[in-house]
């Protein structure tokens, strides 16, 4: 059963962790679209699995936000990586599986998913 | 909308961009009176009666704030199609309350689904905010409040990993013993 004295013990190794990311660069930004249009699509799965996957792997410094409708509603679950000092990737028809090697090709190694873009999608 | 839950989490992004600093999110099931309630209360800015007017036309959505548009409507939809329906209370500066009923037995009631998902997936999105979370079943009660977490994480942020995993953990524990039947 979950405790509240787990919850203290975590909170205190979870300090120790904050404070060694501090100072470090600047991270990525995995964006979910989570208006009426995304959700109906699936847009909450495909953030737990972001969600899941970054912590599963241990990856410091992703930060996964949510946005409004960008207008492609066609497209949703649509999810965009702002990596710093590189142009934006926007993924379309997202699932919880390409979600996971969003991560894994484009997050960890840097290798962004072709097949998966807006971009692709569109031709 | 292939689940009510996710109504849920769509109508609750509303009170997010009201401004609210806590949605509180309610599930009933009452079994003997054959009734599923749902509530989104927040102390956001709240709307004005000529706002509450507009929000059940599925065309009215205001670009530069976004507050409404299809939400409302497909949640009203998914009620009346279940024998039930929607209702808004909204107070300016106090806050807003989308309280929304269904016949639990009704053969066209969408399932609850996953509202352990729609519960870690706005407080994962919103570790600023306050979020009180409470499901009865028969008078069962599973309640989890980010304040009471809050005051034992101190410092630390509810979105760190470890703590929405003890998070999930929690709801899933809880959830269970209810045996939910929506």
């Amino acid at each position: 059963m979950k405790s509240i004295a787990e919850l203290q013990a975590i909170r205190d190794q979870a300090r120790a962790k904050i404070a060694m990311r501090e100072g470090s660069h600047e991270g990525t930004r995995i964006v979910v679209g989570m208006a009426t249009c995304g959700i109906a699509a699936g847009a909450r799965p495909v953030l737990n699995a972001f969600v899941e996957e970054i912590a599963k792997r241990n990856i410091q410094n992703v930060s996964v936000v949510q946005t409004g409708c960008i207008g492609m509603c066609q497209f949703e679950p649509i999810v965009e990586v702002l990596a710093p000092g590189k142009e934006k990737v926007t993924y379309g028809l997202m699932d919880a599986e390409k979600a996971v090697r969003v991560v894994t090709d484009h997050i960890v190694n840097g290798n962004p998913v072709a097949e998966y873009t807006v971009a692709k999608l569109m031709k | 909308m292939r689940e009510l839950s996710l109504n849920v989490l769509d109508i609750a992004q509303n009170s997010i961009s009201a401004g609210a600093s806590l949605v509180t999110l309610s599930v009933c099931e009452d079994t003997a009176n054959d009734w599923l309630t749902l509530t989104i209360a927040d102390n956001g800015r709240g709307m004005t009666p000529e706002q509450l007017d507009r929000v059940r036309d599925p065309f009215y959505t205001t670009r530069t704030t976004r507050k409404v548009g299809m939400g409302i409507p497909l949640f009203r939809m998914a009620a009346e199609m279940a024998g039930g329906g929607l209702t808004i209370e909204s107070v300016v500066g106090v806050g807003t309350t989308v309280t929304a009923t269904f016949c639990l037995s009704h053969i066209d009631r969408m399932p609850l689904g996953d509202m352990a998902g729609t519960v870690s997936a706005l407080i994962r999105l919103n570790p600023q905010l306050d979020f009180l979370y409470r499901h009865e079943v028969d008078g069962n009660v599973f309640e989890l409040d980010t304040r009471a977490l809050r005051e034992v994480l101190e410092d630390v942020p509810l979105c760190e990993p470890d703590v929405m995993e003890w998070i999930n953990g929690t709801l899933a524990e809880g959830l269970l013993p209810l045996n939910s039947q929506a």
